[in-house]
């Protein structure tokens, strides 16, 4: 287990230089007066834009330029985000306890329901649940996570009426603005029923529904998949016939024995299916109009709101990178066959 | 040299079939097509995705109107005879918008996985032959793009160099290749240690010669599974990225922006967003079951 966790820590400074050579690269793709332009205050300013290039070192070689904005990007000075209105770390602070608030309630009920219909499926093979999990995933497998948000948005929002877009109603928005209402987490659900307010838990909830649902269903069709096909390996083992010889109730045999050796998979996929939502939400943000990071990044690379662009590119990347660094390692813990070998 | 090329397939021939009965007089790709055309999903893909390629490309028979030719007096019509799947809000007509974006759509799709199969199997290939020192900063180079967050990037990358048809098949490349790059290097692995590797060498066959005449044309199967998924996922990352406007920018249209151009009007004209969406969800269906019969078909045991 030590030498194959030392590898994929041995890459993580790799991955960091890769990101980071990548998106300044792109940076350089803008002209230095546009990105001197970046840093003018006042109008006045633009007159000499010659001086702000040479002050802020825009006219120096790229090496010394990328060392400039690595330090910077040390001090978690990303600049002015325009779309924003706020400077693009306070943003980035901002914005992201709704993804991160979205993202829970996707990956509860995708990982919940997914290793319980992949089990259903297999432990059915060939009966109707297994046909049902079948056909639910082949009909999401190509269904693009946008054209399915918008038929969801057309029917429960245009149609009933249930699930309205954005984060909050403005009354409740206001109310969790108000001082009576204390964040402790920044997790509005989780906030509303701290401060006792089930009316503002039931609102949250409300408009999280819409984004979380388009992902929860596109989503679960892998999981399922790979429980399936888990399951259906390890039932085939000879200590699961043996755990029936012995007598042991099916139920022991299913939950105890045999889906603990299945969770092996189905944990990483699913560590790796969380780190992805985080970034992956944007498109789902985005028709929900729900202000989280993705919906923010999205709108900053439309309007070439390059610090914002930069900043959420920067974040979403080293938060998958991070996260896909805890998968590895958390695979290398469960599987004893890497933890010994 | 012809008859050590038939040894090399019928070497891996007998490799894949190992374990099954005699077949008699057959090639690998006679016994491939023979499997495939069991696979009905994969046969319906097939002719879903040849038929939106005859759309595309006759577009211009099939349609009397120019895809950027508005007429403002009939806009947002509902479906009728002269506009069969009606206009959009500049009079469009939403029938020659779709085939022409077809054109786009599956020009993106098909250049980028063709791009990335390349550049995939030259990395893969020049990898797993030479080993040593090689393979590590190749393989390295692969892991840390595997690393790299694909979307957060896409759309910086697609904000800079997107817009235009070429721009976003650069983007989409630079980010598919890698696991087609691990599939062709580790055939390598298996395939340079084999006798015909050694016979050729021994006739004096060059390093290039051996790697792309002799050892790439028996790795090649995994790479065609590989690159009909990725033409699918180019086409949903185009659709993606054009719905959230940095793809392919109006009045060139692609079934995204048709799309994001929909939502707009979706309480009024809903069916806007229908035509573009089923589209999208067809081709990549379609590209999906494709990918999946050829997998059956090529190598029962593959996984990609």
């Amino acid at each position: 287990m030590g030498a194959y966790v030392a590898r994929r820590f041995l890459l993580l400074p790799l991955v960091a230089f890769g990101v980071t050579v990548l998106i300044f690269a792109l940076l350089q793709l803008v002209s230095p007066e546009q990105r001197a332009a970046l840093f003018v205050t006042d109008v006045k300013q633009l007159a000499q834009l010659s001086n702000v290039i040479r002050k802020y070192g825009l006219d120096q070689p790229v090496y010394v330029q990328y060392g400039m904005w690595l330090q910077e990007l040390a001090h978690g000075d990303l600049g002015w985000s325009q779309t924003a209105r706020m400077p693009t770390s306070e943003a980035i602070a901002a914005f992201f306890p709704a993804t991160l608030e979205l993202t829970i309630y996707i990956f509860v009920p995708v990982v919940l329901i997914g290793v319980w219909l992949g089990t259903q499926a297999a432990v059915h093979k060939d009966r109707f649940v297994d046909h049902f999990s079948r056909l639910f995933a082949i009909s999401l497998r190509g269904m693009p996570s946008f054209v399915w948000g918008l038929i969801l948005l057309m029917v429960f929002y245009g149609w009933l009426n249930w699930f309205p877009p954005g984060r909050l109603s403005l009354e409740a928005d206001l109310f969790t603005k108000s001082p009576q209402f204390h964040s402790y987490t920044h997790l509005l659900t989780v906030d509303a029923l701290l401060n006792g307010q089930g009316w503002i838990f039931v609102d949250a909830i409300k408009h999280i529904a819409g984004p979380a649902l388009t992902l929860v269903l596109v989503e679960m069709a892998l999981l399922v998949r790979i429980t399936r096909s888990s399951m259906l390996e390890v039932l085939r083992q000879d200590y699961v016939r043996t755990g029936r010889a012995k007598g042991l109730a099916e139920p022991v045999v299913i939950n105890r024995h045999a889906r603990r050796n299945a969770l092996i998979p189905i944990i990483t996929l699913s560590s790796l299916l969380f780190v992805g939502l985080l970034g992956g939400v944007v498109l789902a943000e985005t028709i929900f109009n729900f202000p989280g990071i993705g919906k923010w990044g999205a709108e900053a690379a439309v309007q070439l709101d390059i610090p914002g662009v930069t900043g959420f590119a920067i974040f979403v990347a080293g938060l998958t990178v991070l996260g896909n660094l805890a998968a590895d390692v958390l695979y290398a813990a469960i599987d004893p066959r890497i933890r010994l070998g | 040299m012809t008859d050590l090329r038939q040894g090399a397939s019928g070497a891996v021939l007998a490799a894949s079939l190992a374990a099954r009965p005699e077949v008699g007089g057959e090639g690998y790709w006679q016994i491939a097509w023979r499997r495939f055309k069991k696979h009905r999903v994969a046969i319906v893909g097939a002719s879903v995705i040849l038929l939106f390629m005859a759309t595309a490309v006759f577009a211009p028979f099939l349609t009397r109107y120019e895809f950027d030719q508005i007429d403002l007096y009939r806009r947002k019509a509902v479906p009728s005879f002269s506009h069969p799947l009606g206009t959009d809000e500049l009079g469009h007509d939403v029938f020659t918008r779709l085939l022409y974006a077809g054109r786009i759509s599956l020009t993106v799709g098909f250049t980028a996985a063709l791009t990335a199969a390349v550049l995939g199997t030259l990395v893969g290939g020049i990898s797993g032959f030479y080993g040593r020192w090689l393979d590590n900063v190749l393989m390295r180079v692969t892991d840390v793009m595997f690393s790299i967050p694909a979307l957060p990037v896409l759309i910086v990358l697609a904000r800079y160099m997107g817009g235009s048809v070429l721009g976003i098949v650069l983007v989409l490349s630079v980010f598919a290749w890698m696991g087609t790059a691990r599939l062709v290097r580790g055939d390598m692995l298996r395939l340079r240690t084999q006798d015909f590797a050694d016979a050729a060498r021994a006739l004096g066959a060059s390093d290039a010669r051996i790697l792309f005449r002799h050892l790439v044309p028996n790795a090649l199967a995994p790479v065609l599974v590989a690159g009909t998924l990725t033409v699918g996922g180019a086409i949903l990352s185009e659709a993606g990225l054009s719905f959230l406007g940095i793809g392919i920018q109006p009045p060139t249209p692609s079934w995204g922006n048709m799309l994001q151009n929909a939502q707009d009007f979706i309480w009024t004209t809903p069916w806007l967003a229908v035509w573009p969406g089923a589209m999208i969800f067809l081709t990549v269906l379609s590209f999906n079951f494709l990918g999946d019969g050829l997998r059956d078909a090529l190598d029962p045991r593959l996984k990609v």
